[in-house]
């Protein structure tokens, strides 16, 4: 902020910072992902009949929102090489637009449940065992912290819209818009694998 | 070599004036020293919280504080002196102020983001803080949190882990930027075998801090969400499992143990040399064994729980392992003397400091194996005698090598010498009172004196005395040290481009360096 002397630009360097912040990311869920093994090691039926309780139908169309807003994100990274401006920030606000579909379904989604009393620490779940309450305790806090890392790609990506139309980010210029990318796939595969833990395995 | 007419970093104009060209400096060199004071503050509060507990067991019985206040004590000492200056400490303060120009790179990969590691560490630092000045009881869980302890507890444990949590964000981001700055900024001909044993060590550490610190945040985060949303992951009342919580917690800080003592090593591979006047011996060893100890030093974390109920084989196998990394360690301790070896050796403050180091690491790191023998560690678990070593590994290792590394490279930092004799003086007062203040806790341990309480029975009484004396003269060293530095940093003699005759790049530019360090990028052969 003090002095512009450091405006040196290495694009590998760049990338592997994301890498790096992409590992740490991957090893954050990591621990969730234990607690998630643990828990259904342990309460292996009452996970398999909650699982039961979730909208495969929900699930299924997140997931290829989330697969088509991957795909619209690498496309755009091809397009700003390409010297296609325009085409890059409509590919970019599509990824942006699939991203807010998949925030409303996950709403309604979330909303259902609570109207059935699902939620942590409610009365119906506490009549059910302890296994059904470990199940939604964890897909709330899981689904939810992925929930917020969609958000914060979107600003990520918004960011990256508004520097592509200033001509920040070009076809020499890009490795902004390749880290927006690089995130994005990370919360695509995270969920992924939250998919089948949660939804498929019944 | 003479000093440079470029005006130096400390007298450089930049956009903004008086304490705002500082914490919005992009500059490395201001970030690593805007760490120094910052850390500093925090071990005067942490050093008169332990001088606090220290006179609690003066006599037994109740003394100065309730067992209650002795235990939010402990509590703040512990959250204080982890987080907030041990596992930051040396990469924050020398790594920033120094990796850039010992490998010969005008600043850090992301200097942007290397501030705002310095906010996150503020900002996480005041959050942990203000559980002291909420309304309620401060935090009294110890700094581990153990479940189901942490969110049963009334105290504001809250504000306590999420600034935590904060903190692992700042380290987080200064290993990402570490690893970073090193693949991509050497200077030209400094391949990865050429670099200085400082860098490499950080280099390892910034790994560690990359790779653990996440576990930790997410396990604080879950503790959050029992606290708050009412989710048992760790509660056995909902289903949960507490010693689940103790794995995740360990996997992060074990490893953190590494975060803490390999930038330490690496001060000690530097001060050692310079002051043996001969290379180190052994140069890939000490690579290798640095890397070796970040990743052995990932699968040793079972051994805090020897008694928390595992499986027999999980114990062999945590036990084993521990024994494993200390040799690594022990290669280095090899190296170390070995570069003393026929050297000639000149007896200055920083080597005073470097040979003590290598006395108390000695001392902690066999302490270390006597509790990673699973037979002996279930006598001596939970007890002072844990205690004792991890002060001489944590506070004699990093400590140590700290204040090495300060009187080493206080002369590039400032520009200017400090006074020597007040140094020495204050160097063999600290080492003297560390000494009497854990020594008798080895013995106390052995003869059952658990940790963490405020009161023994009158047996002890006699070792707590010479140990409670101890931290006073500790006290005082540290006292006489402070107020040296602070002095010569304003009226010290000026210092030279290199007072000790050290090989490496931070000796070949001017004391204080200029804005970006070199007038010319260096080139290595």
């Amino acid at each position: 902020m003090e002095q512009d002397t450091h405006d040196h630009y290495d694009h590998e360097g760049s990338k592997l910072g994301m890498w790096l912040f992409i590992f740490t990311e991957l090893l954050f869920f990591g621990g969730l992902f234990i607690v998630y093994g643990v828990s259904r090691y342990k309460n292996g039926i009452a996970f398999s009949m909650s699982a039961e309780e979730l909208d495969v139908t929900i699930g299924t169309v997140n997931t290829i929102i989330l697969l088509i807003s991957s795909a619209t994100i690498a496309m755009s990274i091809s397009s700003i090489q390409m010297k296609k401006a325009k085409l890059t920030i409509a590919l970019l606000s599509v990824t942006l637009i699939l991203g807010i579909i998949f925030l409303i379904n996950k709403y309604f989604e979330w909303g259902a449940k609570i109207d059935h009393g699902l939620y942590p620490g409610s009365d119906v779940l506490q009549q059910f065992g302890n296994g059904e309450t470990l199940f939604f305790g964890l897909y709330y806090f899981m689904t939810g912290l992925h929930a917020l890392h969609i958000i914060i790609g979107m600003i990520f990506i918004a960011v990256m819209i508004v520097k592509v139309r200033n001509g920040k980010i070009h076809a020499d210029r890009f490795v902004q818009l390749e880290n927006a990318g690089l995130y994005w796939h990370l919360v695509d595969i995270i969920w992924i694998f939250l998919f089948p833990l949660f939804y498929l395995i019944a | 070599m003479s000093n440079s007419n470029l005006p130096n970093y400390l007298e450089y104009k930049g956009k903004y004036k008086g304490i705002f060209a500082w914490i919005f400096s992009t500059d490395h060199k201001k970030i690593g020293l805007l760490y120094l004071y910052s850390i500093m503050s925090f071990f005067i509060v942490g050093a008169i919280l332990g001088l606090l507990m220290k006179l609690e067991l003066i006599a037994p019985g109740k003394t100065i504080m309730e067992a209650k206040s002795y235990n939010a004590v402990f509590t703040m000492h512990g959250i204080t002196m982890i987080f907030l200056i041990v596992v930051p400490g040396i990469p924050a303060i020398f790594g920033n102020f120094f990796l850039p120009i010992l490998i010969g790179a005008k600043d850090v990969f992301y200097p942007k983001l290397n501030l705002l590691s310095w906010w996150l560490y503020i900002i996480g630092a005041a959050i942990a803080l203000s559980s002291q000045f909420m309304n309620g009881a401060s935090p009294d869980t110890g700094w581990t949190f153990y479940a189901p302890y942490s969110f049963r507890t009334q105290s504001n444990v809250l504000p306590a882990l999420i600034g935590a949590f904060v903190l692992g964000f700042s380290s987080i981001l200064t290993g990402l930027n570490f690893i970073v700055t090193m693949h991509r900024m050497r200077a030209p001909g400094m391949g990865w075998f050429k670099m200085p044993l400082f860098p490499w060590t950080l280099y390892g550490t910034a790994w560690i801090q990359l790779l653990a610190t996440p576990v930790i945040g997410i396990t604080l985060l879950m503790v959050v969400a029992e606290r708050v949303l009412n989710i048992g992951f760790f509660d056995p009342a909902l289903g949960g499992d507490p010693v689940l919580y103790q794995h995740l917690f360990w996997i992060y800080s074990h490893p953190a143990v590494y975060i803490m003592i390999l930038p330490a090593m690496g001060v000690i591979s530097e001060v050692i040399p310079t002051f043996a006047k001969k290379e180190i011996f052994g140069y890939n060893a000490i690579v290798i064994s640095t890397l070796l100890i970040a990743f052995v030093g990932y699968f040793v974390w079972g051994h805090h729980m020897f008694t928390a109920g595992m499986s027999e084989t999980s114990l062999f196998a945590f036990s084993f392992l521990t024994f494993l990394v200390a040799i690594p360690s022990a290669i280095k301790i090899f190296n170390w003397l070995a570069t003393l070896y026929k050297g000639s050796i000149v007896l200055k403050t920083p080597m005073y400091w470097a040979v003590s180091f290598l006395f108390v690491f000695m001392i902690g790191g066999l302490s270390g194996l006597v509790l990673g023998a699973m037979a002996i560690n279930v006598h001596l678990h939970d007890t002072a005698f844990v205690v004792s070593h991890f002060h001489f590994i944590v506070f004699g290792g990093v400590g140590f090598a700290f204040f090495a590394g300060i009187h080493y490279w206080f002369p590039k930092i400032y520009g200017k010498m400090y006074d020597a004799w007040w140094a020495d003086t204050g160097w063999i007062v600290f080492f003297f009172g560390f000494l009497l203040l854990y020594t008798p806790m080895f013995y106390l341990g052995i003869a059952g004196m658990p940790r963490r309480y405020y009161d023994y029975v009158p047996e002890f009484h006699f070792a707590n005395i010479l140990s409670s004396f101890g931290a006073f003269i500790m006290i005082a060293g540290l006292v006489i040290i402070i107020i040296n530095l602070f002095r010569s940093a304003k009226n010290g003699e000026k210092a030279e481009v290199s007072p000790w005759g050290g090989q490496t790049l931070e000796w070949t530019i001017s004391s204080p360096p200029i804005l970006e360090n070199f007038e010319e990028i260096p080139e290595i052969k």
